[in-house]
């Protein structure tokens, strides 16, 4: 498979399926654009189901079936069996609010694989607060309980800032007490309504240190029982992260309208052209779409990224961070301690107030 | 890194509920899927995976093996229960 530009070309292994930005929770990290995309503009299932279909045939293999909160679309069972049937490994990442346990079998027949849901805290008052919805706690517990009864497979997502970065020991332990057989604890990412909110949810640098140490000594301490993957936090880091396993080389992403990205924030770098699976096929946007081509490969970067050994290890880091904190979408990303703007993410990083939540509305 | 958990020989694999084997032509063969990764075994865990069906024992899928590509049946099952020893701490395989 050849792009465009004449470039080798990695077949996609995942799909982001953010079927809805509709969501009852107000998460001030949520990783949605701003701007939200409304009700009327979103796809209908027939358009889903080809995508799905034509998602398998270009050699992807799990489908993240995402929103906002994908139950929010009534069609929700339908479309998982269509991705069932394309044939996909079909990951359902909710908030479990607005699951219910009817609406939960049915998507267990109609051929769910795994289920992620996401807690916000240890403590139900804290963890209501940080989702912006009272009973919101219980109600993931209760559908992780549901879930863990059924039989399915389930991950639980802990997204790790100020407030509880002090308890990812308790939030463990919840959800192993749920029956999780994997735990995700995945440091806030600065884009979206998480960068609104950057000053409220950035820890400071001896919270961060803590936190590795206590999820090293957690998987040294629960290996074999429980599968912990952890996302590092990006602005203490010395090496920028791969972000999406490089542009356009592992996975795409189809927003509730149809539009298809590289990764879930792409929508901020200007000038990108993005085409819809209205009006092409994913195959075609995979290999022809500008915005795919953008930042393909290595010869987009400039120094010191293009002559640095790791290029092609984390492909110089997150487009998307590098335009918003530098303005130049080709910049190395600053997280990198070899960028020349590297000293700004420590600046950014002691910005911390504890004003309010803008919540996610 | 951790040693791989110790493996009965009376042990029968099987692969757990979210986690498939399956054959991918456009990712040229076979992958493992399971929650939220994915895997690409060699010929001989594929061998092996193939065969963790919920019947076979670890002693009956060391047989098979060594019968199928004439190896010492001692080093095989040496190889088989620790690629199912790993596999079972990643929560890729019950056993």
């Amino acid at each position: 498979m050849a792009a465009g530009n004449g470039q080798v070309l990695h077949r996609p292994l995942g799909l982001l399926a953010e079927l809805t930005h509709r969501c009852p929770l107000g998460c001030p990290y949520c990783s949605n654009p701003v701007k939200l995309e409304p009700r009327a503009d979103e796809l209908d299932t027939k358009t889903w189901a080809r995508v799905f279909r034509e998602a398998a045939a270009l050699g992807v293999l799990q489908v993240h079936i995402s929103g906002g909160e994908p139950a929010s679309r009534r069609d929700i069972v339908e479309l998982v069996a269509a991705a069932h049937d394309a044939p996909l490994y079909t990951n359902l990442i909710t908030s479990g609010v607005g699951v219910n346990d009817e609406r939960l079998a049915a998507l267990s027949e109609a051929g769910l694989d795994h289920v992620q849901i996401s807690i916000q805290d240890s403590r139900a008052a804290s963890a209501d607060h940080i989702a912006g919805y009272k009973g919101a706690y219980a109600r993931k517990n209760a559908l992780a309980a549901e879930v863990v009864r059924l039989g399915l497979p389930l991950t639980i997502n802990m997204v790790v800032h100020r407030a509880n970065i002090e308890r990812i020991d308790e939030m463990v332990e919840q959800a192993l007490q749920l029956g999780a057989s994997r735990i995700e604890i995945a440091h806030v990412q600065y884009y979206g309504w998480a960068l609104e909110n950057r000053a409220a949810l950035m820890p400071t640098a001896g919270q961060v240190e803590r936190a590795i140490e206590t999820v090293e000594a957690l998987r040294a301490k629960h290996h074999g029982r429980i599968v912990i993957d952890a996302v590092v936090p990006d602005y203490y880091a010395r090496f920028p992260k791969p972000c999406v396993g490089g542009w356009g080389r592992r996975s795409l992403n189809v927003t509730p309208s149809g539009r298809v990205l590289p990764c879930h924030a792409a929508e901020v770098i200007p000038g990108l052209e993005f085409w819809s699976v209205r009006e092409h096929s994913l195959e075609e946007i995979w290999q022809s779409s500008p915005a795919f081509n953008a930042f393909r490969g290595t010869d987009w970067m400039p120094e010191p990224c293009a002559s640095c050994s790791r290029r092609e290890q984390d492909f110089g880091g997150c487009r998307c961070q590098a335009f918003l904190l530098t303005g130049d979408a080709r910049a190395t990303d600053p997280v990198c301690h070899l960028a020349p703007n590297h000293a700004l993410v420590a600046e950014l990083a002691a910005i911390r107030a504890d004003s309010p939540y803008v919540y996610r509305r | 890194m951790s040693t791989p958990r110790t493996v009965a020989d009376d042990s029968v694999p099987r692969l757990p509920r979210g986690v498939r084997l399956v054959d991918s032509p456009a990712q040229g063969g076979m992958v493992l899927l399971a929650p939220e990764r994915v895997f690409k075994p060699d010929p001989i865990a594929i061998e092996i995976l193939k065969r963790c069906n919920g019947r076979a024992t670890v002693a009956a899928i060391a047989d098979e093996l060594a019968a199928a590509y004439k190896a010492p049946r001692g080093r095989v099952l040496g190889d088989v229960k620790m690629l199912l020893g790993s596999l079972a701490d990643k929560q890729l395989l019950e056993l």
